[in-house]
């Protein structure tokens, strides 16, 4: 097991620069989960840890031991990748082995410590298939198996799950996070979706742009983010930002709603977040026009306008409302996010 | 005025289609009208020649009079023949060196243009010449570059002192036969590499990402991960090019004609010299009929290398 250090890392690919000195510090044991958009450096930063990219600033250190020059090969690290790149023509067997057979382990080392993988990740009855013949999660388990018999420092996971269907990747998450658990092993985790991030993370790093936004414990993510973009990218449905001002005695939004803002909320608000389950029904609440109803059995989202201003709600209780009826909510007021002018929180 | 004719609701009159219509829904009507063209053109130019081929080998007909039928004559007449044997042993030899020599140049060729290198697509291009070039033109350019007194090697080799005599390329049997060796594996690399490149470019690259995080040395990575992924495209590749080598006649016939003393006559040269120019219109046939079963045994080893190898099968779970 090791602590992974990454200290002011940067990438460049040409001229073009991808990662602008970013500081991760990876606990020993701990389950990290690196989140963004699309093209935010996320998988280029995971694939630098792996060896696969190399560093153009900075320096990453696996186990306090600085790893830039080192190959892939010698960082005691093991990899999942997205699309899983089991070898085709090899059985299973065979994936998980051969990088004890390149390492020239004995027959009988092997042998023990494939059956005790396949075990952990219930492949016996599977290890003599190729991966043509297997279902997209037992594809997904061989390769975590190529990686656990190896025992590395690290484990990293490239969107492992993005490859399966809704309900499979609920399983697998769980299961992968089991594994982890009970391995104890320090693993890196990149995905885009953030439900994942909130589920499987000790640490959540949420990236953007090739910098990092936030980085933290689920919770505290979503309790407190630090800023617009993070407020936005952690929880769903996601949460409503309206850009306006302090007026009126309260918070005035572009379109016209005004929102009551919490005992000594300072001048400069420039955005007010409110989750949409944390708002709440209320008979003396602001009128508001429902758009759209959408049931999902434990709640109901509602999409409706406070004057002009669209908003989601999302409510414990069944709502019967049509588009163009009206019904009344109140924000809950100590659940209220403020960001600044510079998007960041007040 | 009859109520029943009183506009009841539109319908669609079905019609009775006419005969030429009901003809042409029938199957087997259709099967063979659509196959006729293309078995025609077959049966015309491909089975019509091959089948009198086989034919003439077994009569002794000559060009301007009527054979008759000899029976195995012909082959009987071979067996005995040194020469013909001389020339089933260069066929062998000819296909067997200049398939190695393809498959070795360009193999490693196409490893080389799969890297990432800059111009690679013009590079691409560059590779492919010799396979474009007509080959008789090829032939010719190397009939002079192996010629005994104007040779560019032989001048270069002299011009830097390594050499004080012209080289012999062409007028003694092994260095012409390994002459005309080195021209046909310098026609053949773009057809092989080019094939092998669009295989290789078939790999995904996360595989050698994940051979490199287990491990791999780059002889490892071909040894387990390239050569076995490339073998089913590699197995296609090879037994096109043995029966191209192995029926080749142009460059031997541009370059040596068989010379010198018969020494670099493929079968399918001998064939034509002693078919034509010879007259022996029945022998030449003999000859020719005679490589149908190296080609037979190359197209055997094509089916049964190329069978889907189980790690490509999907489903079955046996």
């Amino acid at each position: 097991m090791a602590s992974v250090s990454v200290r002011q890392v940067r990438k460049q690919f040409g001229s073009t620069p991808i990662l602008h000195g970013v500081d991760v510090e990876i606990a020993d044991g701990e389950f990290v989960v690196l989140v963004g958009p699309s093209g935010c450096g996320k998988s280029t930063l995971l694939r630098m840890i792996a060896g696969l990219e190399n560093i153009t600033g900075g320096e990453i250190a696996i186990g306090g031991r600085v790893v830039n020059t080192v190959p892939p090969k010698d960082r005691d690290i093991a990899m999942v990748f997205q699309n899983y790149a089991l070898y085709p023509h090899m059985t299973v067997r065979e994936n998980m082995a051969f990088s004890m057979m390149l390492a020239k382990a004995p027959g009988d080392v092997i042998e023990r410590e494939v059956r005790q993988a396949a075990r952990i990740l219930g492949l016996d009855a599977l290890l003599d298939r190729y991966p043509r013949q297997l279902s997209g999660g037992q594809r997904q388990r061989v390769a975590m198996g190529r990686a656990i018999v190896r025992h590395p420092q690290v484990f990293l996971f490239d969107e492992p799950l993005s490859n399966l269907d809704a309900k499979l990747r609920v399983q697998m998450r769980s299961e992968i996070r089991e594994l982890q658990q009970r391995l104890a092993t320090t693993t890196v985790y990149v995905t885009h979706d953030q439900i994942e991030a909130m589920t499987m993370a000790d640490q959540i790093v949420v990236m953007n742009g090739g910098r990092i936004e936030q980085a933290g414990a689920p919770l505290e993510l979503y309790d407190r983010p630090g800023n617009v973009f993070v407020a936005g990218f952690i929880g769903s449905p996601a949460m409503n930002l309206l850009q306006g001002e302090v007026a009126d005695g309260g918070f005035r939004c572009q379109g016209g709603a005004v929102l009551p803002l919490p005992p000594h909320a300072p001048r400069n608000v420039a955005t007010y977040g409110i989750r949409p389950e944390h708002l709440v029904l209320a008979a003396d609440g602001i009128e508001a026009t429902i758009a759209i109803v959408e049931p999902t059995g434990s709640e109901t989202q509602v999409g409706f306008r406070i004057a002009e201003t669209p908003m989601i709600g999302a409510f414990r209780e069944r709502i019967a409302g049509r588009p163009g009826e009206t019904l009344r909510v109140l924000p809950d007021l100590s659940l209220v996010h403020l960001f600044g002018p510079d998007g960041r929180r007040l | 005025m009859s109520t029943a004719t009183a506009a009841p609701a539109w319908t669609k009159v079905r019609q009775q289609p006419g005969a030429l219509a009901r003809l042409f829904d029938n199957k087997a009507f259709l099967i063979v009208i659509c196959l006729l063209p293309a078995v025609g053109l077959l049966m015309t130019f491909l089975t019509y020649p091959l089948g009198l081929g086989v034919y003439l080998a077994f009569t002794d007909q000559t060009i301007g009079r009527r054979g008759i039928w000899v029976g195995f004559e012909n082959f009987e007449f071979l067996f005995e023949d040194p020469i013909f044997w001389n020339a089933v042993f260069f066929s062998v030899f000819y296909t067997a060196i200049a398939t190695v020599g393809k498959f070795a140049l360009g193999l490693w060729l196409a490893l080389l243009l799969n890297q990432h290198l800059p111009m690679k697509s013009i590079l691409r291009a560059i590779v492919l010449l010799p396979w474009i070039v007509p080959t008789v033109l090829s032939a010719i350019a190397f009939w002079w570059i192996y010629d005994p007194q104007f040779s560019i090697i032989s001048w270069m080799l002299i011009e830097l002192g390594i050499r004080e005599t012209n080289v012999d390329f062409i007028n003694s049997p092994w260095s012409a036969r390994w002459s005309l060796i080195w021209a046909n594996i310098w026609r053949g690399i773009p057809f092989v590499a080019i094939s092998l490149l669009a295989g290789l470019q078939t790999i995904s690259p996360s595989l050698y990402e994940a051979a490199l995080l287990d491990g791999a040395t780059p002889w490892q990575r071909f040894r387990h991960i390239t050569f076995p992924m490339l073998l089913p495209i590699l197995a296609i590749v090879m037994t096109f090019s043995i029966i191209f080598t192995f029926t080749d006649f142009q460059l031997v016939y541009s370059i040596t004609r068989g010379g010198p003393v018969n020494s670099t006559h493929l079968m399918a040269t001998l064939a034509f010299q002693r078919g034509i120019p010879g007259g022996q219109l029945g022998e030449g046939a003999a000859i020719a009929v005679a490589m149908i079963p190296f080609l037979v045994f190359a197209t055997l080893f094509s089916y049964f290398a190329l069978a889907r190898r189980k790690w490509q099968q999907g489903e079955s779970n046996d």
